[in-house]
């Protein structure tokens, strides 16, 4: 059942074309359509059963790579991590499918789209299924592929083709660290499989590199990188990182992301919400074993991740472009994860990315509403007012506004869960566990806790922004857009309804399972490393200690000694918050600030006035072109390689090799050709004197 | 008077057609007189080496040349003759369309 779940987009992939060009578009587009919601179902069975302490099993499709030590199959992993991604994957991907029925009802090439969208997913299954870093490559580089052909969708536009090949581009960069990081892995423990790998570094087992004379445990392991020795552990983790910082669009490699815009609105929905992005995030938590004892990569993940929820919540205050100022609160929705994960908190990082998945796919997805209503009009100075012009729309987008700015009631555990929407719910967990790992001596934790607060502030103002500007004030459309707005499907709005429910109550409902003291670590069961409160370093020496003893029992060892230690904690104190009052309210507090902030400025008479960032001052236009890293880049790498390519092209191919070569012989041709048909002047007497001397040269030779 | 003699007159005769041939930018009937000139410079080595040895069969051929050259002369100035009317011009320096 749960290969099914893979295989059935691959097959809505497969099948979209044939389809499309004997049934018409339409047969495409439902096949693909109901492939894609059949796993979806079978998802939310996996993921119920799973929940239900249905335990881990792999399912072994065939033998993919068998050559010496290395060894892949292909394989579908369920366990409570992959169950997780299966849900998010299949249940937004199909949602998106439905919505691009409505959306993409004009475009001539339907079957294609509906075929690189079940690719897409496939590719994301495929990753996410995975039960080694093999095949965990082969997810990557196919949503790599997918997205490249879905962004670049719209062939016939340049900057369409160009937001592509960028996407690709920097997505190789990361991909360098993860391609190092899986070849790191296997010369250090000889395999690519995750099971031997985080047994290993869960039991401080012994491992013998290639070349290596004698066996030492894996956390006294120090390898030869770049010329430098550095422990073996800390470098996986960091180049395994810089893949998923690529993947993800963290801080530095995050410049595809807002580009990406230039694809149909559904696939920047299935981009931000589920696929692509989500990928790095669930890399690090599929290798959570490794990032608890590395504090070093820990650290790196936690300041990028920073950087990264700040720079984009910056940038997205004074974007234009609908899409595009959605696009910046992904990245920075995406840093408050990777944060989270570098402090040790996975479980709350695979919650917030669970529910964001909900929220942002129906911000998407809003979004595509509104453009699709106003003629493909994105930039929010030409809407606004459509507050009665598309009531459900503006519902559903105000759900998941509400989501990502965190708003919930405080304090508030009815039956040990908080209530508020899935982004409060979410959000809140993460800066809490931030603010633990200030006690517990997390690197950066405490810039970690601030920093995310101050990028609360920052969201709350440009989600409200973006609902102002949008929703209320006038309709500053031109007449002939107000005269006859695009009518939106039914097909279109469907799609809201599920994710509306999800912003309000993914939170809640998932807040057990996921990050609850009691509920995660017998929903987890090992799929990613849960720290055990404050005392995490001591304690996971000792169970270090108790590991090794118990040699192959150690996996069983190591989940009993956590439930036991964690229903310690759950008697101790009701949920497991150590947390002091002020930190439960204050992302609502600052989340409030942001909102009050856009009030102000954007629900006057006048929406578009100067505000506090005045357009042409410094800092507004610091801010508009992207803290300059584009123009950075542009500079650095950019303008360098073109100059380089330039020179070979010129001086290199057309110079040398042309020059020398073909054209040099022909030029020379060509000019004694010229000078030879000099000689033919065309008078007789020039041909009788030729004549002449050649009957006198054979005279002279011939005179012997 | 030896054969050298006449073998030199013959000589400078023909020296002053090919001259003639080549010097000559002016019109196309001086260098008809000048291929005459050099049929008659090998006339009169014929006739020369004729007297010199005996045989008659050298003045034999003078004639059979002498008689190519009148068909030759008839048939230039026949070509001349159109020539002018085509281009109306005779100069050598004009007729020059073979060059490329």
């Amino acid at each position: 059942m749960q290969a099914l779940i893979v295989l059935l987009p691959l097959f809505g992939a497969m099948l979209a074309m044939p389809i499309g060009r004997t049934g018409g578009p339409r047969a495409a587009e439902a096949t693909t359509t109901v492939l894609v919601a059949i796993a979806a179902l079978l998802s939310w069975i996996t993921f119920i059963s799973v929940g239900f302490g249905d335990g881990e099993k792999t399912i072994v499709l065939f033998d993919w790579i068998n050559s010496g030590d290395l060894k892949a199959s292909w394989s579908v992993r369920v366990d409570a991590l992959s169950a997780t991604m299966m849900i998010v994957v299949t249940t937004v991907s199909s949602l998106v499918h439905l919505y691009s029925i409505g959306y993409m009802h004009e475009d001539p090439s339907r079957p294609r789209f509906f075929a690189y969208l079940s690719l897409f997913t496939f590719a994301m299954l495929a990753l996410v299924t995975s039960d080694n870093l093999l095949q965990l490559f082969f997810g990557w580089e196919g949503v790599g592929v997918a997205s490249y052909l879905l962004i670049g969708f719209w062939h016939h536009k340049k900057s369409a083709n160009d937001a592509a090949i960028k996407a690709f581009i920097v997505n190789r960069v990361g991909d360098v660290g993860l391609g190092l990081g899986i070849m790191a892995c296997f010369f250090v423990f000889k395999s690519v499989e995750y099971d031997v790998i985080l047994e290993t570094i869960r039991n401080d087992g012994f491992v013998q590199p290639y070349g290596a004379l004698a066996a030492v445990h894996i956390s006294e392991l120090s390898i030869s990188f770049l010329g430098r020795t550095v422990p073996a552990l800390e470098i996986i983790g960091i180049l395994l990182f810089i893949g998923a910082m690529g993947k993800s669009a963290q801080f530095l490699l995050h410049t595809w992301l807002p580009d990406a815009m230039e694809g149909p609105t559904p696939v920047s929905a299935l981009i931000h919400a589920a696929t692509m992005v989500t990928a790095g995030v669930v890399l690090v938590c599929r290798m959570s074993d490794l990032y608890a004892v590395t504090p070093g990569a820990s650290a790196m993940i936690t300041v990028v991740g920073l950087a990264t929820a700040l720079f984009a919540a910056t940038v997205g205050l004074v974007q234009t472009d609908i899409k595009r100022v959605i696009a910046y609160s992904t990245a920075s929705q995406l840093g408050y994860m990777f944060f989270a994960a570098g402090v040790g908190a996975y479980g709350a990082a695979m919650f917030h990315l669970t529910t964001h998945a909900a929220f942002k796919a129906l911000l998407f997805l809003g979004a595509g509403a509104v453009i699709h209503f106003n003629h493909h009009e994105q930039d929010m100075r030409g809407l606004g007012g459509l507050r009665t012009q598309m009531p459900v729309t503006f519902l559903a987008m105000l759900l998941g506004t509400l989501a990502i700015t965190g708003v919930g009631i405080p304090l508030l555990h009815p039956g040990g869960v908080p209530v508020g929407f899935a982004g409060f719910v979410s959000k809140d967990v993460m800066l809490e566990e931030a603010f633990l790992g200030i006690e517990a001596g997390k690197s950066f934790a405490y810039a970690a806790f601030w920093g995310g607060l101050a990028a609360a502030v920052l969201t709350g103002f440009y989600s409200w922004r973006l609902i102002f500007l949008t929703f209320t004030g006038e309709w500053r459309a031109p007449a002939e857009v107000r005269r006859h707005p695009h009518s939106v499907p039914t097909t279109m709005l469907a799609p809201l309804a599920p994710l509306a429910l999800g912003a309000v109550v993914a939170g809640m409902a998932l807040y057990k399972p996921f990050v609850s003291a009691e509920g995660a670590p017998k929903f987890w069961d090992g799929a990613i490393h849960i720290a055990s409160e404050a005392h995490g370093d001591s304690h996971s020496a000792e169970h270090v200690a108790t590991a090794s003893h118990a040699d192959s029992h150690a996996a069983a060892g190591h989940d009993d000694h956590h439930a036991t230690e964690d229903k310690a904690h759950a008697e101790d104190d009701h949920g497991g918050h150590h947390v002091p009052n002020w930190v439960l309210i204050a992302p609502l507090i600052a989340g409030s600030i942001g909102l009050i902030a856009a009030i102000f400025q954007y629900t006057g008479a006048n929406p578009l006035k100067p505000g506090f960032l005045r357009e042409g001052g410094i800092v507004y236009e610091f801010l508009k072109n992207r803290w300059y890293i584009d123009d950075l880049y542009r500079m650095l790498f950019q303008e360098p390689a073109r100059r380089l390519g330039q020179l070979f092209w010129k001086q290199g191919d057309e110079g040398t090799i042309d020059g020398g070569g073909p054209n040099g012989i022909a030029s020379i041709l060509n000019l004694g050709a010229q000078r030879t048909v000099g000689i033919q002047t065309g008078f007789v007497f020039h041909y009788a004197f030729a004549m002449l001397l050649g009957v006198i040269i054979l005279l002279f030779v011939l005179r012997v | 008077m030896g054969l050298s003699s006449y073998l030199t007159v013959a000589g400078i005769l023909f020296a002053i057609g090919v001259a003639g041939i080549f010097l000559n930018r002016k019109n196309v009937i001086i260098i008809l007189m000048s291929i005459e000139l050099m049929l008659l410079s090998v006339n009169i080595n014929f006739v020369a080496f004729s007297m010199f040895l005996g045989d008659l069969v050298g003045q034999v051929f003078a004639f059979m040349v002498l008689t190519v050259a009148a068909a030759e002369a008839a048939i230039g100035l026949a070509i001349l003759v159109t020539f002018f009317r085509n281009r109306g011009d005779i100069a050598v320096t004009s007729a020059n369309t073979m060059r490329n």
